[in-house]
């Protein structure tokens, strides 16, 4: 995989992606809360409003459904949009225009209509912002058929597959992290697009498949390095796109690992992490030497308190500790 | 031009306006007929009683406009030009239905008439014809774009997000309610305090217009205006066309617990096919044997789209993974 060329933050990669893509298709409109002038809250759109002004760039007040309605509509109609929820939990005000309008609409119209409409919002827990500002549901949609779900989980990964999303004929789910945004990574000056479907190693081992997500990777990738030191070595996957899902690449590596864990910032019950060994069950049964095990958030509320907090969510050392009790079962 | 003799324009127009309103006033009696014998699948919302709405605005579009609709919006359908039979076969779920029998009465799809949907979900289409607007614009592609829905969405948030954006960014939309009075079973007078849906504009800055909705060359009008204004760059105009339903909510609701009979055959009198018809005689436009010829090749349209929807494929049961994405 190129990963030679600038070091540059999730953030940028981002706004990278959607410049050049903006360059590239005048059918682009990108609709959102403060994305004008302002450049974004997570300076997620930031230089985009100077070159392609009020008429591509639409700053609308706090209305999410109706932004998110508009930004389908505008998809139905011939226009290319994306619309900006900024937190992913302010995706819930729109839900039913993404869940009944956006992800239904080419099949109830035979395919005569789509809607090429991209779903930004930023999930995850970042620096203690509480409940409302945390959620990590972006196994929801997953579970919504017509929808994308993409997970980018490095800068690489969020210019490469931002571009593919902006290319797809349909709705698709982009939802980024926020603790990741200011983390930095190797981005090619020149052009690259990530398929969707095609899962990452992100280091290759033998002894445990371990596939994880997002945020969930940078920790999983630690944990990693602790346990190689300790002689276990723990194949990392991280499929990126949720929809359309990469089965192969994980079945592939548990055959040859018999172990798996499957990490996610989200709760355990109904979660990606459940289809992973879901998938496990159906299709490496025979393979599998030890129980695969779910290492997950607590199922509790995000609490505002750092203690708490990171008690709910994995961390390097739990992911560590659980994977080491696997793989001496 | 004076009064009077915009007065006879639109008058010419009303035979062709009055074969119009029969084509979706038929088709929706055919259609309960059908539901009625247990010969259609799933549920319908029909449109008796408000034809003028649909046709006084949808005859002033071009076939490149677009309209989003409802929930009750086989009329909407047919009157921005699918095809009767099209739009019946959808119903009974066929694969030359407008939606290749995937979507059903509330998800008929006809982008080829610039039919941009009915909807399952009420206040839903304000949004997405917004959206459609928005799309216009910047495409610069002339279109003006049609968004329906009836007194049960004014209330809902999508209502007001989607006029209020509608309204700031100037879009080529006009915004239609069809004030029918009952949101299912919920009277708009208990629903709400203000009961003038016009009067809302005022708070999002844009020409709100009350219409006799049944009327038809009087929805014609506040129609015409709004759509020249909002084709040449002028925004867009909220209009609320008081109509009502003959029939109940949908068809199995008899439409009686929540109103009375005497309410509902004082609207009957206020019918307008009848009223145009009334008006077409006395201005003699055309004599009973004509309008008798009109209804006929109506009734004979409505026989001829039974009898191609009925005998249409289904969809094979193999396709059902089709077209997800």
């Amino acid at each position: 995989m190129a990963e030679q060329g600038r070091v540059i933050t999730y953030t940028d990669a981002g706004v990278e992606a959607l410049r050049e893509e903006m360059r590239r298709d005048p059918s682009i409109v990108y609709i959102g809360q403060g994305i004008g002038p302002r450049g974004g809250n997570f300076r997620q759109s930031r230089g985009l409003w100077k070159e392609f002004g009020d008429e591509r760039l639409r700053d609308t007040g706090i209305c999410e459904l109706g932004a998110t309605g508009v930004a389908i509509g505008a998809a139905m109609a011939g226009s290319r949009a994306i619309v900006d929820e900024v937190f992913l939990d302010f995706a819930l005000e729109a839900i039913t225009q993404i869940v009944q309008q956006a992800a239904n609409i080419c099949y109830m119209s035979n395919g005569k209509i789509k809607a090429p409409v991209l779903v930004r919002g930023a999930m995850g827990a970042v620096r203690n912002a509480g409940a409302h500002h945390s959620h990590t549901f972006y196994n929801w949609f997953a579970n919504t058929p017509g929808l994308k779900v993409v997970v980018p989980a490095t800068p690489y990964d969020v210019k490469g597959l931002f571009k593919t999303a902006l290319r797809d004929p349909g709705p698709v789910m982009f939802i980024e992290h926020k603790f990741l945004y200011n983390t930095k990574g190797a981005v090619p000056t020149e052009e690259y697009l990530i398929p969707f479907g095609e899962a990452r190693i992100v280091r290759p081992g033998s002894d445990v498949t371990i596939i994880a997500t997002s945020r969930m990777v940078e920790l999983t990738a630690k944990a990693g390095a602790l346990l190689e030191k300790e002689g276990i070595s723990a194949e990392i996957i991280d499929p990126r796109t949720i929809v359309p899902l990469d089965r192969a690449a994980i079945t592939n590596s548990i055959k040859k690992t018999g172990r798996l864990a499957a990490i996610d910032e989200s709760p355990s019950t109904c979660s990606f992490a459940a289809e992973v060994l879901a998938i496990a069950a159906e299709e490496c049964f025979d393979s599998l030497k030890t129980p695969p095990k779910r290492i997950c958030s607590l199922p509790v509320p995000n609490p505002f308190s750092p203690v708490l907090e990171n008690q709910m969510i994995p961390s390097v050392e739990r992911i560590a500790s659980e994977i080491r009790a696997l793989v001496k079962k | 031009m004076t009064e009077a003799i915009a007065e006879q324009k639109d008058l010419a127009l009303l035979l062709d306006y009055y074969r119009r309103m029969l084509e979706l006033r038929l088709f929706e009696l055919k259609v309960q007929e059908l539901y009625r014998n247990a010969r259609l699948p799933g549920f319908v919302h029909l449109y008796v009683g408000e034809e003028a709405s649909g046709v006084g605005v949808c005859a002033n579009l071009k076939p490149e406009d677009l309209i989003f609709s409802t929930h009750r919006g086989h009329g909407h359908a047919i009157a921005k030009g699918v095809p009767a039979k099209v739009a019946l076969a959808e119903l009974w779920g066929k694969t030359t239905g407008c939606s290749g029998g995937r979507g059903g009465s509330m998800h008929m799809y006809a982008p080829e008439y610039g039919f941009m949907g009915t909807n399952g979900i009420v206040g839903a289409p304000i949004p997405l014809a917004t959206g459609g607007a928005l799309s216009a614009k910047l495409r610069k592609s002339g279109q003006v774009v049609v968004g329906f829905f009836g007194d049960g969405a004014v209330n809902s948030g999508s209502f007001h997000e989607a006029v209020n954006m509608g309204s700031v960014w100037d879009l080529p939309i006009i915004y239609v309610c069809e004030n029918n009075l009952y949101a299912t079973e919920m009277a708009f007078s208990r629903a709400t305090k203000n009961t003038s849906v016009a009067s809302r504009a005022a708070a999002y800055g844009l020409p709100g217009v009350v219409v006799d909705g049944q009327d038809v060359l009087a929805v014609h009008r506040a129609a015409k205006e709004a759509i020249d204004r909002a084709r040449s760059g002028g925004g867009p105009t909220l209009i609320e066309c008081k109509t009502y339903r003959y029939v109940g909510h949908h068809e199995g609701d008899p439409g009686t617990d929540y109103r009375t009979k005497d309410e509902v055959e004082q609207w009957k009198k206020n019918d307008p096919i009848k009223r145009a018809a009334k008006v077409l005689l006395e201005a003699g436009l055309a004599d009973e044997k004509k309008l008798k010829e009109v209804e006929a090749e109506v009734v004979q349209l409505m026989e001829d789209a039974v009898t191609f929807a009925e005998n249409s494929p289904e969809p094979l049961a193999s396709s059902v993974t089709d077209h997800v994405f």
